[in-house]
């Protein structure tokens, strides 16, 4: 796996560039990364980000916006604001996670 | 160090205008799937995403039936029992009671995946900004009209409006 310099510091990533390493993410990178991809972060991002990140923990898997939307309770409509055209991409993105599995 | 080889390009150009219309055209309920799943993947990919309700199709946005598709096993060749690789012999599927039992099993492996049913899965698809449209002669056919339907489709259209719709669009018949 490829390693990158983000926020100063090394971390691993893959070839798309998605964090692989769950411990390697804090908020202050998920704030850069958030830059990266043109996304300015708010405390309702951060809400979403935290979901996420609380539940690979618990599943092991990143959820999906479906998932999101009924275990989280965060509407898709949101989730499209917060994350404009690709959510899921840009969630996963954000939170260090990988891309999600499911299709729905 | 650059940095930018690693970084994903989500907002890709090349999805810049990109447009896909899907056609549902079946009212079993396992033929309603294939489009939602679709057309929820293509909104998530951020692509504008246009659905065409026809023919049998029509029953997954009349209020009074979309809650109610069934699937049967009749002359479907794949469907097997719950054991391994048996084949549900097809002179049983027409039995009484087969399509209420086989719809019954496709809806909770469906909703064991956490994959919603099909009047969900389009609150899901209008939320993330996804189009609905019913076409006007199977409305006509049907004898319905606008509130009879699914508040969200927004409109009977007829096929020449479809096709001028969906200009530059991929469209998938289903």
């Amino acid at each position: 796996m490829p390693v990158t310099e983000l926020a100063g510091r090394q971390v691993h990533v893959n070839e798309e560039g998605f964090l692989t390493e769950f411990d390697e993410w804090d908020e202050e990178l998920g704030k850069a990364l958030a830059e990266l991809i043109g996304i300015e972060m708010t405390e309702e991002h951060w809400k979403v980000i935290r979901f996420l990140r609380d539940d690979f923990k618990a599943e092991g898997e990143t959820a999906t916006t479906r998932r999101l939307a009924t275990v989280g309770g965060f509407p898709v409509k949101e989730q499209f604001n917060l994350f404009p055209k690709k959510p899921g991409k840009k969630m996963s993105y954000i939170a260090g996670l990988p891309k999600p599995h499911g299709c729905v | 160090m650059t940095t930018n080889a690693f970084v994903p390009n989500f907002d890709d150009e090349s999805n810049e205008g990109r447009k896909i219309a899907f056609i549902c055209s079946k009212g079993n309920l396992d033929m309603a799937y294939p489009g939602l799943i679709l057309a929820n993947a293509a909104l998530g990919e951020g692509i504008e995403t246009h659905i065409f309700f026809t023919f049998w199709g029509f029953d997954m946005i009349i209020k009074s039936r979309m809650n109610d598709l069934q699937f049967s096993p009749a002359g479907n060749a794949a469907m097997h029992l719950p054991i391994g690789d048996v084949h549900l012999p097809q002179a049983l599927a027409p039995l009484p009671g087969m399509t209420g039992m086989a719809t019954k099993m496709l809806k909770k492996q469906i909703a064991d995946l956490g994959v919603p049913e099909v009047p969900d899965f389009l609150d899901q698809i209008v939320g993330s900004g996804g189009h609905l449209w019913a076409c006007r002669m199977s409305a006509d056919m049907n004898k319905v009209d606008e509130s009879d339907l699914r508040d969200d489709v927004e409109g009977i259209i007829n096929a020449s409006d479809f096709i001028e719709l969906t200009n530059g669009a991929q469209v998938i018949f289903i």
